[in-house]
Parts: C-alpha cells; sequence; structure tokens
C-alpha cells in the first residue's frame, strides 16, 4: 500500500488540492480509506491527518470502514419513492443477503440509499461502484445480484445496465445548435473581446444555476484590475473559471445531457469566459455520480488540445487556457459555488463567509468566476450569434430559454428547453401529464405550486428554477414529498452553522411526527417557527431554502397538516413504549405489564 | 477617519477593514456571541450575533463595517430569535449545568441567562457522546462541545499547533484531535496553551482545577455577560 500511495501521491504533483482525487483511488482501491493511507497522506501533502479525516467524514463517498467489493446505492429522490424505490431496495437487499447500510458477510457487497443521482427520467437508479445504473427492475436487480454473487468485473457486466438515455424531447434556440469546433471563440476574437462581453451582456443572460446573477457582470468584476503594477500584483493577476457541473438537486438533469451531448460548446464558453476575464486555467467541478462521463470528457478536452483550443497560444490568438476535470465524493453542498472552491482546494465543502465573494477571492484566494454548465452554453452560442439573437426569446427580466429536467407524472419525461415565461401549463401539456395534484418547480429548495396556479410563468421574476420540474398527480400524497425533502436538507446540511445544523434535524424529526400521526395541536405552530428561523439565520443558500418544502405546502394546503393532529393538545415527540424496549430485553420479558399504552 | 454606522439609533464610529462587531465593541456596544473571540479570526457560524443590517440578516462579526449601514441589535424579534439558536446548541449536546464543572463562568450559560433562557423548548437529541480523560492536564467532555472552533483557531493562531479539527457532516459534526491515536493524550497540547484554556463552554476542562472558585464567586455570578464581555473584549482591542 504504501507503493501505491506514494506514487499515487507523485502523479497528483504531491498537491494538497488533489485530495479528493488522490482519496478517489484509495477508496476504489480499498474500499475504504485505511488508517494507515491517511497517515502517510498527511505526512506526504504536509497536511494535518485532521484535513484528510474531515474530509473522509464529509464526503458521502468517501468511507473509514469497508464497504463492499461492489458497493452499491440506489437513490432515494422523491422520483425513485414514485416508482417504489422501497419496496425495490428491499428485494435487492433480501437478494443480496445484505441489510441496508450495510456489508455482507463476505465483504463482497454492501447496500445503502443515496441523495438523488440526477438520472430522474429514468429511475430507479443507483450506482455500483460510483458508475450509474438506470431503469432499475426486478429483473434488472436479479441479473445484477448475479453479477456480484459471481463477482463478475464491471467491465464484463452487460452494458445495458449502464445506459443512460438524453431524452431530449423539446429542444429550443441551444439545443438545436450545433456549432463547429472553433466557432465561437474565432467569433470573440474577430469581435474583440471586449465587445464579445458587450453582446454578453445585451444577451441579457442570467445564470441557470438558480441564483439568477447577471453573466456579463459577474465576468466583468472578476476582471477588474486593482490597478497597481508590480510583481505582487502581476501574480495577483491569476485568475480562474469554473464550471459547475455538480447539479445536485433532486429532479435536475439538464447539465448531465449537456456535458452528454453539448460538451463542446461547454468547453467553448469556458474557453471564452476564460479569454474575457484573462484566467489561463478552468475546472469541471463534476458530480461523483456523473463518473460515467468523466472519459467521455477527458477525451474530448484531449481532441480539443490536439486541435489547439486549449493550451498555449489558441488558435493563434495569443491566448494560453486550459481546463480541468475534478470529480466530487457525494455532497450537495459542493453545488453552492464557496464550498465548491473549498472542495477544488482539496477541503470539506464548507461554505464561506462573504464578502468577499469569489470574483474577487476566489480559488486559492484570486478572482474566480463559477458559472452553471448552461451558462456557459449559452455564453459561446451567444459569442457566435450575438446579444440580441438570445435577447428576442424570454420576458423583460429573463432573457432566452431556459433548458428544464422533467419528471415525476408524465408521459414523456425528459429534457425540455422553453423560452422563459412559458406558462406552467404549456410545459404540462408537452410532456403528457394529466391529472396533476401540484409541480414541485426548483427542486426542494424552490416552490410547489399547487393546480390553480398553472398560469404562472417560468422566470426569475416569477417561477425560477435551476431547471428541476417534478410533476405529481392526484394519486400522490403531498406530505411523503415533504417528508422525503425534508430528510434530504437534514442529509446534506454541510453543519457549519447552528440554525441549518440543528435546525434541519429538528425540521425533520417535526415533520416525521406530524406525517406518523404524532402530531398535535402546537405542533404547526411549532412547525412554522422552525422554519423561519432557519430560513432566516442560515449561512448560505442550503439553510435558507430548507425549510421550502413545508413553508410553500403549508401556505397551500394547511387543511393536510391539520388534519394530520391528533386531537388532544401535546403529544411527546417520542413514542413512550417504544422507549423500554431495552429494558425489556435486558429483563427478558414481553409480557403486557411491561408494555406502556401511550394516553389518547 | 469619521465615518460611521447606526446600531440601535446611536451613532458608533468605525475605521476601514473593522467588522460590526468590532466596532461594537470598541464603542460600548455588546452584540450577544458564543463563536467570536476578537483575537482569532472569525468564524461566523453560531449565528447568534445576528443583526439586521439596512433590513437584512448578516453575522456582525464577520460583516465589515460600511457608511450608510443602519442596524437593528437589540430588538424582542432578534433576541427571542437568539434565545432559540441558544436553545438548539442546549438540545443538540447534552448540557446538565448543575452538574458540570464550568456554571457559572460559561458563555453558554450565560448567554442563555442574558437572553432570558428558561426551558430548552425543542425535543432533545440525547446523542451519546464520549468523554477523553486521557491527557494528564486536560479533559475533552463531548457532551459540551458547540462547535464553535474556538480551540480550534487558538491553537493554530496563538499555539502555533494544530492540535483541534471540527470533523464530519451535518449533525454528525465532532471535535478530532489531531494524534494518531486519535487521543488527547498522543497530541501536542500542552495544559499552559490558549486551546486548553478558551473553550466558552465546559467542553475542555484542566484537570485538577474542579471548584476551586466556589459557586456563587464564578464570573457570571454577579453580573450579566454584556458587561463582562465588554470589558474583557473592549479592552483587548485596545491592545
Ligand atoms: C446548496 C446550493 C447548491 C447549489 N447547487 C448548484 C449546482 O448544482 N449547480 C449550479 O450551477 N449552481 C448551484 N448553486 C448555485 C451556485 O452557488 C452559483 O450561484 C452558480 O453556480 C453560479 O453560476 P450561474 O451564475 O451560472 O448560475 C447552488 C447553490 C446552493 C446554495
Ligand atoms: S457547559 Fe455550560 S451550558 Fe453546558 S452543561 Fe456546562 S454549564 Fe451548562
Ligand atoms: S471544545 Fe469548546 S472551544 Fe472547542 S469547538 Fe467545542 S465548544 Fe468550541
Ligand atoms: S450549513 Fe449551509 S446554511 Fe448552515
Ligand atoms: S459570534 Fe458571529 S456567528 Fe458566532
Amino acid at each position: 500500500m504504501q507503493q501505491f500511495i506514494r506514487q499515487l501521491a507523485q502523479e497528483n504533483d504531491f498537491q494538497s488540492t488533489r485530495l479528493l482525487k488522490i482519496l478517489r483511488a484509495v477508496q476504489a482501491r480499498y474500499f475504504h480509506i485505511p488508517k494507515a493511507a491517511i497517515e502517510q497522506l498527511a505526512l506526504i501533502l504536509s497536511i494535518p491527518r485532521t484535513q484528510i479525516q474531515n474530509v473522509i467524514e464529509f464526503y458521502s463517498f468517501f468511507h473509514l470502514e469497508p464497504r463492499g467489493k461492489y458497493d452499491i446505492l440506489i437513490s432515494s429522490s422523491i422520483t425513485d419513492l414514485m416508482v417504489g424505490q422501497e419496496e425495490l431496495i428491499n428485494y435487492f437487499s433480501e437478494k443480496l443477503g445484505v441489510k441496508i447500510g450495510e456489508v455482507r458477510a463476505d465483504g463482497v457487497v454492501s447496500l445503502n440509499n443515496t441523495s438523488c443521482t440526477g438520472m430522474c427520467d429514468q429511475s430507479l437508479a443507483g450506482l455500483v461502484n460510483g458508475y450509474a445504473l438506470t431503469n432499475l427492475t426486478k429483473s434488472r436487480i436479479d441479473e445484477i445480484v448475479e453479477n456480484v454473487n459471481k463477482q463478475l468485473p464491471l467491465e464484463q457486466w452487460s452494458s445495458d445496465l449502464f445506459t443512460v438515455a438524453d431524452n431530449i424531447i423539446k429542444p429550443d434556440l441551444l439545443l438545436n445548435q450545433k456549432p463547429t469546433q472553433g466557432e465561437a471563440i474565432n467569433a470573440t476574437f474577430a469581435r474583440g473581446l471586449k465587445e464579445t462581453l458587450d453582446e454578453v451582456e445585451k444577451s441579457g443572460l442570467r445564470g441557470r444555476g438558480g441564483a439568477g446573477y447577471t453573466t456579463a457582470w459577474k465576468w466583468k468584476f472578476c476582471s477588474e484590475d486593482e490597478g497597481i503594477c508590480d510583481i505582487e500584483a502581476q501574480r495577483q493577476k491569476q485568475r480562474y473559471i469554473i464550471c459547475n457541473a455538480d447539479e445536485g438537486e433532486p429532479g435536475t438533469f439538464k447539465d448531465r445531457v449537456l456535458l452528454n451531448s453539448y460538451a463542446d460548446s461547454v468547453f467553448e464558453g469556458m474557453t471564452v469566459a476564460a479569454a474575457i476575464i484573462g484566467a489561463t486555467q478552468g475546472f469541471i467541478y463534476l458530480r461523483g455520480e456523473y463518473l460515467h462521463l468523466y472519459e467521455k470528457l477527458e477525451a474530448i478536452l484531449a481532441v480539443r488540445r490536439n486541435a489547439n483550443l486549449l493550451g498555449k497560444n489558441i488558435l493563434q490568438h495569443g491566448f494560453d487556457f486550459d481546463i480541468e476535470i475534478c470529480l466530487g465524493a457525494g455532497a450537495y453542498i459542493c453545488g453552492e459555488e464557496s464550498a465548491l472552491i473549498e472542495s477544488l482546494e482539496g477541503k470539506a465543502g464548507i461554505p464561506r463567509n462573504r464578502p468577499p465573494y469569489p470574483v474577487t477571492s476566489g480559488y486559492l484566494g484570486k478572482p474566480t468566476s463559477v458559472n452553471n454548465v448552461e451558462t456557459f452554453l449559452a455564453a459561446a452560442n451567444i459569442a457566435i450569434h450575438g446579444g440580441d439573437w438570445f435577447a428576442n426569446l424570454g420576458t423583460a427580466k429573463s432573457k432566452g430559454t431556459k433548458v428544464l429536467s422533467i419528471s415525476g407524472d408524465c408521459a414523456k419525461a425528459g429534457i425540455y428547453e422553453y423560452p422563459f415565461g412559458t406558462t406552467i401549463q404549456t410545459v404540462l401539456d408537452d410532456c403528457g401529464a394529466t391529472d396533476v395534484l401540484g409541480v414541485q418547480v426548483g427542486g426542494p429548495s424552490g416552490t410547489f405550486i399547487s393546480n390553480d396556479e398553472f398560469e404562472r410563468k417560468l422566470a426569475f421574476e416569477d417561477l425560477a428554477t435551476g431547471g428541476s420540474f417534478i410533476v405529481f398527480n392526484n394519486s400522490r400524497s403531498i406530505l411523503d414529498v415533504v417528508h422525503n425533502f425534508s430528510h434530504f436538507f437534514a442529509h446534506e446540511s454541510c453543519g457549519f452553522c447552528t440554525p441549518c445544523r440543528v435546525g434541519t434535524s429538528l425540521l425533520k424529526k417535526q415533520v416525521d411526527k406530524i406525517v406518523e400521526g404524532h402530531g398535535s395541536a402546537g405542533d404547526i405552530v411549532a412547525l412554522e417557527e422552525l422554519c423561519q428561523l432557519i430560513k432566516n439565520y442560515s449561512h448560505c443558500g442550503l439553510g435558507q431554502t430548507a425549510a421550502n418544502p413545508v413553508l410553500t405546502t403549508l401556505e397551500r394546503y394547511p387543511e393536510l397538516y391539520q388534519n394530520m393532529l391528533k386531537k388532544i393538545s401535546y403529544e411527546p415527540g417520542f413514542d413512550l413504549d417504544k422507549s423500554l424496549e431495552t429494558a425489556r430485553r435486558m429483563a427478558h420479558r414481553d409480557d403486557a405489564a411491561a408494555h406502556l399504552a401511550q394516553v389518547e | 477617519m469619521n465615518k460611521s454606522i447606526v446600531i440601535d439609533g446611536k451613532n458608533i464610529p468605525f475605521e476601514d477593514g473593522q467588522t460590526i462587531m468590532q466596532a461594537a465593541t470598541a464603542a460600548g456596544v455588546y452584540i450577544p456571541h458564543l463563536c467570536h473571540n476578537p483575537k482569532f479570526t472569525p468564524h461566523g457560524s453560531c449565528k447568534l450575533c445576528t443583526v439586521k443590517v439596512n433590513g437584512r440578516n448578516c453575522s456582525a462579526c464577520t460583516f465589515p463595517a460600511a457608511e450608510g449601514q443602519t442596524i437593528t441589535n437589540i430588538t424582542q424579534e432578534l433576541n427571542d430569535d437568539r434565545e432559540k439558536i441558544t436553545q438548539m446548541l442546549f438540545v443538540e449536546g447534552n448540557h446538565f449545568c448543575p452538574s458540570c464543572e464550568k456554571t457559572g463562568n460559561c458563555n453558554l450559560q450565560a448567554v442563555a441567562y442574558h437572553l432570558g433562557m428558561t426551558d430548552n423548548h425543542f425535543p432533545h437529541f440525547f446523542e451519546n457522546r464520549e468523554v477523553d480523560a486521557s491527557h494528564p492536564d486536560v479533559m475533552i467532555d463531548h457532551n459540551r462541545c458547540i462547535f464553535c472552533t474556538l480551540c480550534v483557531r487558538a491553537s493554530q493562531q496563538e499555539d502555533g499547533k494544530n492540535v483541534f479539527s471540527i470533523s464530519g457532516r451535518g449533525i454528525e459534526k465532532r471535535l478530532v484531535v489531531n494524534s494518531e491515536s486519535g487521543l488527547l493524550k498522543d497530541s501536542d497540547l500542552d495544559v499552559n496553551d490558549c486551546a486548553a484554556h478558551i473553550c466558552p463552554t465546559g467542553a475542555i476542562l484542566i484537570k485538577r482545577t474542579g471548584y476551586k472558585v466556589p459557586i456563587g464567586q464564578r464570573i457570571y455570578d454577579h453580573s450579566h455577560i454584556d458587561t463582562i464581555t465588554l470589558a474583557a473584549e473592549g479592552a483587548s482591542h485596545d491592545e
């Protein structure tokens, strides 16, 4: 092992910023991060062992204790639950002979739940040793169980199991473009860098990652100089471009498709942005769940290097730029731009205090622009066609089109592109959704809208969305949705600040209590009060939106919550009888007198 | 240098680069806080110091003071919410004040009193946390850690060591010790280190000093935390 670790560190130039990459390799080989590896890495990377320990404990895909040789994770997004996740994972567990969350005694296989893997249009989804599995049914599960028991190497599994479909159903302005390699870069230099930035500004393009910040302004701030001309200031000029491909918001999967089928344009958008702000290095932060895209993207980057679209003196324009792909390791919070930067630096993804913002102090303290995959795709096409081409579509405040990932109760789940200003009803008609109860727009951190609101519009000024669009029909229970989302946030809170760390766990318990029918009169007031506290006092966007599932449904369906309450004024949060279980076991008793009936 | 901000209607002067907390403390205005100590880089995690800056919630310990800020600090709404955040810290750990050596000297307890907290409000987590009594002179009772990172920062910034760190995600957060065994006795910690004395709660205690100061004569037994803090931290700003 010593030899292996040493070589691994060497391949990564002994850079502690590459810690996640190094740990991914160790985890893949030893199915956990052995203690000895931590000690050795701390020494040769010159970082405290606690930094490594912290990274391992922070990311879901790293483990201090061995997982199975085949580590199987099943997505537990709401869309997975809608196709019977619970029954199927139990079936899996039974067939494999391993309990959920555990490793089989022979060490061959382990099974667990995981947060949404970005395959909501081909649920039930999962991962085996990080590689995406789709459309899991009982028969496909049987096939996997057989492969595992035969200990068949992954390369020999039927490739069908790993098929990830694009499902592009309604392309529009952006998805219909197929520019040639280098077209956007050449157009940018032909027009001029400043002039191209002006076109991006004219296009009205706003960030597609959720917050909707005007892209041209972000690039402008990022390129501004201190004005002092000495060597230190020169070095300060190092700037970075980062493509945010963490796509962790449940129900969002459009960036996966954009990277699978439009990667050249995305890379080109990054290159144009780099030329404009003066960056020489770019990163793609690819969520760990999209490991299946890694080699393909590396190959495209290699082609681009060969064609001088990356590297030194790109297309003879006198500008250097290259792109490195960095994989995440299972943490939704790393989609938040400052947490993402921390992660790129080889640390746990904890959002930074702001100010300073990344545009002034980002990766390694240098000015950095973090943009979403779709933002770069749009920018590349705007560089070719000009700002008006884009701004002609959309509304006054939301220009252009938005790519949606549609899933849930509809005939055709997949990728749809719409001009901003399109009504929800239009979208529902197109995707074949009938008998609709409501739609979760923007994922768990967004808004649940009821079937009275389908004339509302997709737009930053009305219903903003990073792309997640989950349809629920009348057979679904809203409280099940809220329950799933509350568990998601409690699991994904980074734990830095009190209101989010403690609050999301309290919220999960409070929602459980009500959904399980133990709620009483005061509980809804307490629920709402807790939601406001988390929303108003949390450090970052995760905490500030974690209560949205409860708040947006409580506002629309108060009676739903009321109906779950018992007709007594107070119900304890715990089950008295259940708490006596240990005592009964120790006393070897299970007779009637050893049980307590809760007072009704 | 006559820039100023307004806190609760009072003009407070500040210098460029100062946070709202620094400007307030220097001017004798107390903003409740737990994870902040003027000696170290601010952390911004406990959120007790939240104030409203032009209507928007900001952490006073990290947010830069700037001309044009109208700030509210002591209001019923903010103090009620600070009380609830404090209650969150109480239910997350296991704080049995009457049996804790730190009682009366504890910032968590003192802030709770100051905010008028009389119960824990939220359901308890009853987390099973350990005690590390391996070190000859210092012990850690993880039940009382509120993850303020003051010991982490003190060890790095004052002692030039790296004894403590916070590990884990979300509610699984925990304080870890930088030693191969993970035990305090195998770390570089010395009883005279700043990190051994900085803990605002009873999570890090010095052995064999218990109850030397009797209950009734402890720091917060006769004065509120605002007075004590301003005296201590206001002074350290002038250094
Ligand atoms: C908890 C959280 C998760 C986020 N996840 C993503 C994500 O997966 N992808 C993304 O582009 N932006 C995400 N964001 C928004 C980013 O912080 C950032 O605003 C965005 O990447 C900027 O790019 P844009 O201007 O192109 O939208 C997230 C924000 C928060 C608070
Ligand atoms: S540390 Fe403070 S709050 Fe915690 S138990 Fe001790 S006295 Fe109470
Ligand atoms: S041990 Fe004390 S000082 Fe260290 S993080 Fe915990 S509460 Fe803060
Ligand atoms: S942990 Fe992100 S908001 Fe608190
Ligand atoms: S004192 Fe400011 S967040 Fe803790």
